[in-house]
C-alpha cells in the first residue's frame, strides 16, 4: 500500500514526538516507529535537562555556553550551542506548561541539580542546572510528549521497521516500512521526512542502550551517499551498573554520591581536582578505567564503586527511587547501605547525520542541503556535542532541535506539491527482504553479533590504538563476509525479530566500520575519542569534523572547519 | 545452572490450538529471565516472539505471565526460579503471536480518560508554582510504564461480563492527572471517571497493587480517586 502524509518522523523518541507536536495542527503527519511510542530509548534518561533557570543559584546561560564548549573538547559548532543555551529556558518551561511533573524547590518552582561539567562562573565549581523529575526525567517527558501527541491526534506507525528511504528526482520523498506484526511492506511518502532515530549503542557489547538502538538509520543515510560526521566520538558513561550496563544516573553523583576503588579513595580528586566526581563523563570513565588498569578496580575486576551509603535512605528514595530500585532488583543491594559496583557503558554517540540548526541534512562539507531530509536528536550532528556530550545536554538538544526541524519542514512543505511515487519504489526493498527470506547459509546471525559487539568494546571503545583500530576494521570487514553467509530460519510473517535483527546487523556492520575508520584517522586525543599512540589534542591538525562518505571505491574521510565563534580552545581542566 | 522453561506457543497463521513448549538453557543465576528467552530465541528456536527493549523495567514492553502472575522478565532473576518457569502472555488480550498480545484495546481505554494536562487559564512566562507536597500527591503515579500487568492481572477486567471496565493502568494516569494542583479540569475528569467501568469498576481486589514492577499503589489511588469524586458529588 501507498500512504501519503505531509510530514513523516521516523522515531518516536522525544526529538521526533517534540517536532510530531509542532506540525500536528497544521499538517499531516506521521510518527514511524519500530517500539510503540512510550517504549522509546528516550524514556530510559534519568538525570534531568539543563537550563540556566537560576532556581537554586545564580546561573547565567554564558556560563553554560562556555560549559557546553568545554565539555565538547572545543568540536562542537558554537553557533548551534549558542542557540541551544539561550533556548533552554523556553524550552523546559514548555515541559511545564505540558504537564511535566518536575521535582520543585520549597518556593514551588523547578528543582535543579548538579550534574557534571556544569559548573558556575566559567569552571570555578558546580552548579544546579539540572531540572528533573527525580531519576525517571526521560521517562515522564516523554509520556507528556506522547500524550500531548494524542491530544493533537497525531497518526502513529508503531511497531514498523524502516527498510529504505525513496528519493524523487533528489529529493527524499518517501520511506518503506516492514509492518512487524504482518511482514507487510508499505511505501509511505511525503513533502518532508524527519529522521529522529536515537544511537547505535547495541554495536557495543556493554551498553545503557535499549534493544532498539541499533541505528540502522546511520547506515541507510550514508549508503545514500550522504557522510556521516564525527562518528569516532562514542560516549561511554563512568556508571553504569555492574555488570548489566544499565544506567546509573550521574544524578546520583549530582546529589553526592562518590567514585572509590579498592582502596576506598575518592580517586577524582587526582583526576578532576576542582569539581572531582562532577568532571565530564569522558574525563571520568578514563579515569575509572585507569585506576583499573593499575589494579584499583574492585576485587582486581574491571569496576569500581559509587558510595550514595551517606546520603541517607530518605533522600535516596525521594531523588533516586528508580537507581536504587535497578540496584536492589539486579544485585540485591540497598545503596543505603552499600555501595553500587558501577563500570563504564556506552551511552551516546556524539556524532551522526549532519544537520543544520534547522535540521536539514547536509550532503557535504560544503553545506549543499538533501533535500527533503530532516535529522534531529541523537542520531543528528548539528554538532552540539563535539567530541564529548555534558550529561543533561542530550534531552534538550532533542527537544530545541526536534522542535527547530519541526517549525523548518512546516515552513517549507507549504509551498510544495506532494510527491508522486508509485508502486515501483517498493520494489528494490522487497527484492532484498525476500532474497534475505530465501538464501541459505552456514552462519546464524547471533555469533555474528556478538562478536561484533566484542570488536567494538576491544578495540573501539574509550581506549584506542592505531594496530587495535586496524586490527578491528579487519575483524568486521570478516565479519561482513560471513554476514554474506547468513540464513534467517524463521520465514514466518508475524513479529518475525529474527529477520529484523537480521537486517540491523547488516546495518550495524557497516556502522562498526564507520565508527573504527573515523576513529583511525584522528591521529589525536580529544574528548571520548583517546588515542593511547596519540594521547594529545592537535588543535593544529584536527580541530575539524571529520565526514566519512561510501563511495564506489568504499569509504572515504574528508574534513570540514568547526564553527568557533566565541570561545578560543584552551586547555581542558577540571 | 540450568534453567527450565515452559513457554506458551502459538501461531496463528499455523497453529490452530495454543500448546506449550518446553526448553533448557544455561544461565547465570544473576542473570534474568529475559536473558532466558533471548538466548532460546537466538541459539534454539527462532521463531519464538516477545517484545522487549529496554531490559531494566523502563520502557514497559515485555510484560508476560511468569509462573502465572504478571510481571516483567527484564525484572526477574533466574536464582529466584528453583523448578520449570510457566511463561505465557498477559491475560486478558488476544494473543498475537506466542507470547505478543494486542494492546490496542488497553491503549484505547488510556486515551479515553484525557492523559493530558487541561488548563484554561493561560501559564505564567515562566513555570506554575507547584509546592513539592503538592507534587508528591501523585509523584507515584507517574512510574508508571504502561506495561499493562496490572489491568491484565484485575479480576473485574478478567470476567467477560465486567471487561468493559477502564482499569488500573488507565486510571492510575487519570488520578495523576486529577491530583495534579496544575490540572483545570477536574469537574471533566470526575465525570469521565463516575460510573461503573470507571473508578467505580474497581472493587479493591489489590491485584494490580500486587503486581506493579513499578511498586505503585494503585488500589490506594483508586481509593482516593473514589473518594474525592464521592466529595465533588455530595459538595453540590
Amino acid at each position: 500500500m501507498i500512504y501519503n502524509h505531509d510530514i513523516i518522523i521516523v522515531g518516536s523518541g522525544l526529538a521526533g514526538l517534540r517536532a510530531a507536536v509542532e506540525c500536528a495542527d497544521q499538517t499531516n503527519v506521521a510518527v514511524v516507529s519500530k517500539v510503540f511510542p512510550t517504549r522509546s530509548h528516550s524514556g530510559a534518561a534519568q538525570g534531568g535537562i539543563t537550563a540556566p533557570l537560576g532556581n537554586e543559584e545564580e546561573d547565567h546561560w554564558e556560563w553554560y555556553f562556555f560549559d557546553t564548549v568545554k565539555g565538547s573538547d572545543y568540536l562542537g559548532d558554537q553557533d548551534a550551542i549558542e542557540i541551544l543555551v539561550k533556548d533552554a529556558p523556553r524550552a523546559i518551561y514548555e515541559l511545564e506548561h505540558m504537564g511535566v511533573p518536575f521535582s520543585r524547590t520549597p518556593e514551588g518552582k523547578i528543582a535543579q541539580r548538579n550534574f557534571g561539567g556544569h559548573t558556575r562562573d566559567y569552571g570555578k565549581g558546580p552548579v544546579k542546572r539540572a531540572c528533573y523529575a527525580a531519576d525517571h526525567t526521560g521517562r515522564v517527558v516523554l509520556d507528556t510528549l506522547y500524550d500531548q501527541c494524542l491530544l493533537h491526534q497525531v497518526k502513529f506507525y508503531s511497531e514498523c521497521y524502516v527498510l529504505s528511504l525513496v528519493f524523487e528526482k533528489g529529493r527524499c520523498a518517501g520511506v518503506v516500512i516492514y509492518d512487524l506484526a504482518t511482514g507487510e511492506l508499505n511505501l509511505l511518502q511525503s513533502k518532508a521526512i524527519l529522521l529522529a532515530t536515537g544511537g547505535c549503542g547495541k554495536i557495543y557489547k556493554t551498553t545503557s542502550n535499549s534493544n532498539a538502538t541499533t541505528g540502522e538509520m546511520f547506515d541507510l543515510v550514508y549508503q545514500q551517499g550522504i557522510p556521516l560526521e564525527d562518528m569516532e566520538f562514542v560516549q561511554f558513561h563512568p556508571t553504569g551498573l555492574y555488570p548489566l550496563g544499565i544506567l546509573v544516573s550521574e544524578a546520583a553523583r549530582g546529589e553526592g554520591g562518590i567514585l572509590r576503588n579498592k582502596l576506598g579513595e575518592r580517586f577524582m580528586e587526582r583526576y578532576a581536582p576542582t569539581v572531582k566526581d562532577l568532571a565530564a563523563r569522558d574525563v571520568v570513565s578514563r579515569a575509572i578505567l585507569t585506576e583499573v588498569r593499575e589494579g584499583r578496580g574492585i576485587d582486581g575486576k574491571d569496576y569500581i564503586h559509587l558510595d550514595l551509603t551517606h546520603l541517607g535512605k530518605e533522600k535516596i528514595s525521594e531523588r533516586l527511587w528508580e537507581i536504587a530500585s535497578f540496584v536492589r532488583i539486579y544485585l540485591g543491594i540497598d545503596p543505603a547501605h552499600e555501595p553500587i559496583p558501577v563500570q563504564t557503558t556506552c551511552h551516546y554517540i556524539m556524532g551522526g547525520i549532519p544537520s543544520d540548526v534547522n535540521g536539514r541534512v547536509l550532503a557535504d562539507a560544503k553545506g549543499s542541503i538533501v533535500p527533503g531530509l530532516y535529522a534531529a536528536g541523537e542520531c543528528a550532528c548539528v554538532s552540539v556535542h563535539g567530541a564529548n556530550r555534558l550529561g543533561c545536554n542530550s534531552l534538550l538538544d532533542l527537544l530545541v532541535f526536534g522542535r527547530r526541524s519541526g517549525m523548518a519542514m512546516k515552513e517549507e512543505i507549504a509551498q510544495l506539491e506532494p510527491p508522486s511515487l508509485k508502486k515501483d519504489s517498493l520494489k528494490p526493498a522487497e527484492e532484498k527482504l525476500t532474497q534475505l527470506l530465501k538464501q541459505r547459509g552456514r552462519e546464524k546471525i547471533d555469533p555474528i553479533g556478538k562478536r561484533m559487539q566484542g570488536v567494538m568494546m576491544e578495540y573501539g571503545s574509550v581506549f584506542r590504538n592505531e594496530e587495535g583500530l586496524k586490527r578491528g576494521i579487519e575483524e568486521i570487514r570478516s565479519l561482513r563476509d560471513r554476514y554474506r553467509n547468513i540464513e534467517v530460519m524463521n520465514k514466518g510473517k508475524g513479529f518475525n525479530f529474527e529477520l529484523m535483527e537480521a537486517m540491523e546487523l547488516g546495518h550495524q556492520l557497516f556502522l562498526s566500520e564507520v565508527v573504527l575508520l573515523s576513529a583511525l584517522h584522528r591521529k589525536e586525543s580529544r574528548g571520548a575519542h583517546f588515542r593511547e599512540d596519540f594521547p594529545q589534542r592537535a588543535d593544529g591538525d584536527y580541530l575539524k569534523h571529520t565526514l566519512i562518505f561510501q563511495t564506489p571505491k568504499g569509504p572515504e574521510v574528508r574534513y570540514k572547519p568547526v564553527k568557533i565563534t566565541r570561545f578560543k580552545p584552551e586547555a581542558r581542566i577540571y | 545452572m540450568l534453567v527450565k522453561l515452559k513457554v506458551f506457543r502459538f501461531d496463528p497463521s499455523k497453529d490452530k490450538e495454543p500448546y506449550y513448549q518446553s526448553f533448557e538453557v544455561e544461565a547465570d543465576p544473576m542473570e534474568r529471565l529475559l536473558d532466558c528467552l533471548n538466548r532460546i530465541r537466538w541459539e534454539q528456536d527462532p521463531t519464538l516472539s516477545f517484545r522487549w527493549s529496554c531490559g531494566h523495567g523502563v520502557c514497559g514492553s515485555d510484560g508476560m505471565r511468569i509462573n502465572g502472575i504478571c510481571g516483567l522478565p527484564c525484572q526477574k532473576l533466574v536464582r529466584d526460579f528453583k523448578e520449570e518457569v510457566l511463561i505465557e502472555p498477559l491475560p486478558v488480550f488476544k494473543v498475537i503471536k506466542d507470547l505478543v498480545v494486542d494492546l490496542a484495546p488497553f491503549f484505547e481505554r488510556y486515551r479515553s480518560i484525557k492523559p493530558y494536562l487541561i488548563t484554561k487559564t493561560s501559564p505564567p512566562e515562566q513555570e506554575r508554582i507547584q509546592s513539592p507536597e503538592k507534587q508528591h500527591l501523585f509523584e507515584e503515579a507517574v512510574r508508571c510504564i504502561l506495561c499493562a500487568c496490572c489491568t491484565a492481572s484485575c479480576p473485574i477486567n478478567q470476567n467477560k461480563e465486567t471487561e468493559a471496565y477502564v482499569g488500573p493502568a488507565a486510571l492510575v494516569r487519570a488520578f495523576r492527572y486529577l491530583f495534579d494542583s496544575r490540572d483545570e479540569a477536574s469537574e471533566e475528569r470526575i465525570a469521565l471517571l463516575d460510573h461503573k467501568d470507571g473508578a467505580w469498576g474497581c472493587q479493591t481486589l489489590w491485584k494490580c497493587t500486587e503486581v506493579c514492577p513499578k511498586e505503585i499503589p494503585v488500589t490506594k489511588q483508586i481509593g482516593q480517586m473514589k473518594k474525592r469524586i464521592y466529595e465533588a458529588k455530595h459538595k453540590r
